[in-house]
């Protein structure tokens, strides 16, 4: 009987769990989308905190981490952006739009810490 | 709720709405040839649904962002900016001292929070010079006698700025400054503006035009003998309380031009101030550097 009960919640957890995970995913997607709205009104905190709250739904979520990025950037937060950035290249080394944010911005960081900054 | 969407699309540039007004595609004029318009309307309508399409499928949203640059300087313990005068040289037919303080204070008066103090320039290239054992300086600060008869050497040169520069780091000469003017924050430095001179080769666009009157354009070598200028000015950024620099910062740029190109010194010398105008500016307020990125679904 024991054996069985165990069976029965391990059965759960291993059926449970991918399920779990998609609705993470989506709801991280659905936060990066919402991200995306208010950022396109100028609303960046409010973006930063959507973002944010992607990135800790599914830490994987390459997408996530740029627009992170591109919020800190523009919100004077030059250490957090490129650490989000870093992350996001990490995660999907192949998205040339996320290495050409990143090169903009180290233009721009660069510059920054040449200048004496 | 609707979200502007940019796709590319075979180099093309397509803005399309999406969300909830999706079906706002532009109706065309009824008005006119009925038949030809419908005609028209239906591969129209498959390129946009087609590239509508595509969108839906493009995760990626281009937005203008600014970046805000932190000032070098906390300059909240100052109430007025003096810019005080430079050391200067390398072409007689431009007066740099005068023209970047002119320059200077046009621009802190327009961009910058400090008031700034209307005082005579300095004529920093006698003073330095008085101070490294050469004759008074003259009795009127616009009086520019020659630095020949001040004892050091007159400035052509980047190395001909080396003694006079240390001008700068003579603690109680700006100290007294600054209680002539309450203790402002001094903006001094050295300006080198010269005629510099090139030849090489450099790399030119030709028109060429094929049997069929064809144009075409093609890069070309060219040897060519150029003329210009070059500015190597030094803000020195002083705190007019204590005399000790805060902040000094040293740049250089030139520009070439084709020997036949008839373009007055002065000319040139604004042309190259304004590229330093914001990383100057930038010394004493936050600056904002405007760019695109991309967002990403």
């Amino acid at each position: 009987m024991f054996v069985r009960i165990i069976s029965a919640v391990v059965l759960c957890l291993v059926l449970g769990a991918p399920s779990a995970f998609a609705d993470q995913r989506d709801e991280a997607r659905e936060q990066v989308e919402f991200g995306i709205q208010v950022a396109q009104r100028g609303l960046w905190r409010e973006a930063i905190y959507r973002w944010e709250r992607a990135t800790q739904l599914d830490p994987t979520y390459a997408a996530a981490y740029n627009n992170l990025a591109i919020a800190y950037e523009h919100e004077g937060q030059l250490d957090k952006a490129r650490a989000a950035y870093e992350k996001a290249v990490s995660l999907d080394p192949n998205s040339e739009m996320i290495r050409q944010n990143f090169d903009l911005f180290k233009e721009i960081n660069d510059r920054a810490k040449k200048d004496g900054l | 709720m609707t979200a502007r969407k940019k796709t590319v699309f075979s180099g093309m540039s397509f803005d399309v709405h999406c969300g909830r007004s999706v079906g706002t595609t532009a109706r065309p004029s009824m008005s006119g040839d009925v038949h030809s318009g419908l005609s028209l309307i239906r591969p129209l309508s498959i390129v946009v649904a087609l590239v509508g399409a595509l969108a839906a499928c493009t995760n990626y949203y281009e937005i203008p962002i600014e970046t805000p640059i932190q000032p070098k300087l906390d300059i909240a313990g100052f109430q007025r900016v003096l810019v005080a005068g430079f050391v200067a040289g390398g072409d007689d037919e431009v007066d740099a001292n005068l023209e970047t303080v002119r320059l200077l204070r046009s621009q802190l008066r327009q961009k910058g929070s400090l008031r700034v103090v209307e005082a005579e320039p300095l004529v920093l290239n006698e003073i330095a010079a008085q101070q490294n054992g050469g004759p008074a300086p003259p009795a009127s600060p616009s009086d520019t006698a020659s630095t020949q008869e001040t004892g050091l050497p007159p400035i052509k040169e980047e190395k001909d700025l080396e003694p006079y520069e240390r001008i700068f780091s003579k603690v109680d000469y700006w100290k007294k400054i600054g209680e002539e003017h309450q203790n402002p924050l001094i903006v001094t430095g050295s300006v080198l503006f010269r005629p510099h001179t090139t030849s090489g080769f450099v790399q030119r666009e030709q028109e060429i035009y094929d049997q069929f009157g064809r144009r075409r354009v093609v890069p070309q070598r060219v040897y060519m003998e150029r003329q210009g200028y070059i500015l190597r000015p030094t803000f020195v950024f002083i705190d007019g309380k204590t005399g000790e620099t805060l902040h000094s910062e040293t740049f250089r740029e030139e520009i070439l031009y084709n020997q036949n190109t008839q373009t007055p010194a002065l000319s040139s010398f604004f042309e190259l101030m304004d590229r330093l105008l914001p990383t100057f500016l930038n010394a004493m307020s936050a600056q904002k550097i405007r760019g695109t990125r991309v967002l990403l679904k």
